[in-house]
């Protein structure tokens, strides 16, 4: 799930280097925490969140027959 | 992108040795010519001609290769087979993954589909933008004969029973399919209503 994120989020960006995931994750949720250079937050989230959306489709497809629930948050660095 | 500067005695050499290192055609290659050499005189003086040739990315293996790892990091097993039309890619995704791949009515694919243009497209604009297609094993052909078919049952019922039919939500590209369905039908008129994520077509009986 971490690998499969940080795969697509560095395919987007313009500098792969900065791309960090965090994963949590307990009986009810996995909890992917997604965070790129502050320049390249419009390239995961997109216009009107159009590739955030595309990119959390994709690792929810992932997740399969695990049944809990996916989240994938992206934050500032900051 | 691959690049290599190669020097030789001819031209000819240096081109032949720098696209036999990078394992590619000659059509492939973007080739400079850095310095032409000269021959010297009685073997002597002679300079070794150089060139720089630059691999030119191929997009359908770049779309291949992208989609490929993509399916493979999902932890699904499958294939994925490339055609090219003009400037459409189509990758084609077969094997056990594929129900994986396509999702609830295709979600995951057209996202995916969305992913890979970003990737291939990134940087590139007007002429060389590239439109690639992800399908397998034709779900799209299929989805599309289920369409056109809910379109003409909608059509008939709109009909019959003198009233609007209101379609579940659906993307941009699966009501583009109704709308054709039903373009030149005599009996009803199609729109859409609503924002998307929830827009959805109307089919209505026409007046009179």
């Amino acid at each position: 799930m971490k690998d499969l994120l940080e795969f697509i989020a560095k395919s987007l960006v313009e500098n792969p280097d900065e791309v960090f995931v965090r994963q949590t994750e307990d009986d009810s949720s996995i909890k992917l925490t997604l965070s790129v250079a502050e320049s390249d937050m419009g390239k995961v989230i997109g216009k009107q969140g159009k590739i955030a959306k595309a990119i959390r489709t994709v690792v929810r497809g992932a997740a399969g027959k695990d049944k809990r629930k996916v989240i994938v948050d992206i934050v500032d660095i900051a | 992108m691959n690049k290599i500067e190669v020097s030789a005695k001819t031209v000819d050499e240096a081109i032949k040795s720098a696209l036999l290192k990078l394992g590619i055609e000659k059509d492939d290659a973007i080739i400079e010519v850095l310095d032409e050499g000269s021959r010297g005189f009685l073997g002597l003086g002679g300079k070794d001609a150089i060139v720089r040739v630059t691999a030119k990315e191929n997009p359908v293996e770049t779309a291949k290769e992208f989609l490929s790892q993509l399916i493979e990091k999902m932890s699904l097993d499958c294939d994925v087979a490339s055609t090219q039309e003009d400037d459409t890619i189509k990758l084609i995704i077969s094997g056990d993954g594929v129900g994986g791949v396509i999702g609830r009515r295709g979600e995951t694919l057209d996202a995916v589909q969305y992913l890979v243009n970003l990737y291939v497209n990134k940087g590139k604009r007007g002429d060389d933008y590239r439109r690639i297609i992800v399908d397998t094993e034709n779900y799209r052909a299929r989805r599309e004969e289920t369409l056109i078919r809910l379109a003409n049952s909608m059509a008939s019922k709109a009909v019959k029973y003198r009233r609007d039919m209101t379609l579940e939500p659906m993307s941009p590209y699966e009501r583009r399919i109704i709308h054709t369905a039903l373009q030149d039908h005599k009996q009803v008129t199609t729109k859409s209503v609503g924002v998307d994520p929830h827009r959805r077509i109307v089919v209505s009986p026409k007046k009179g």
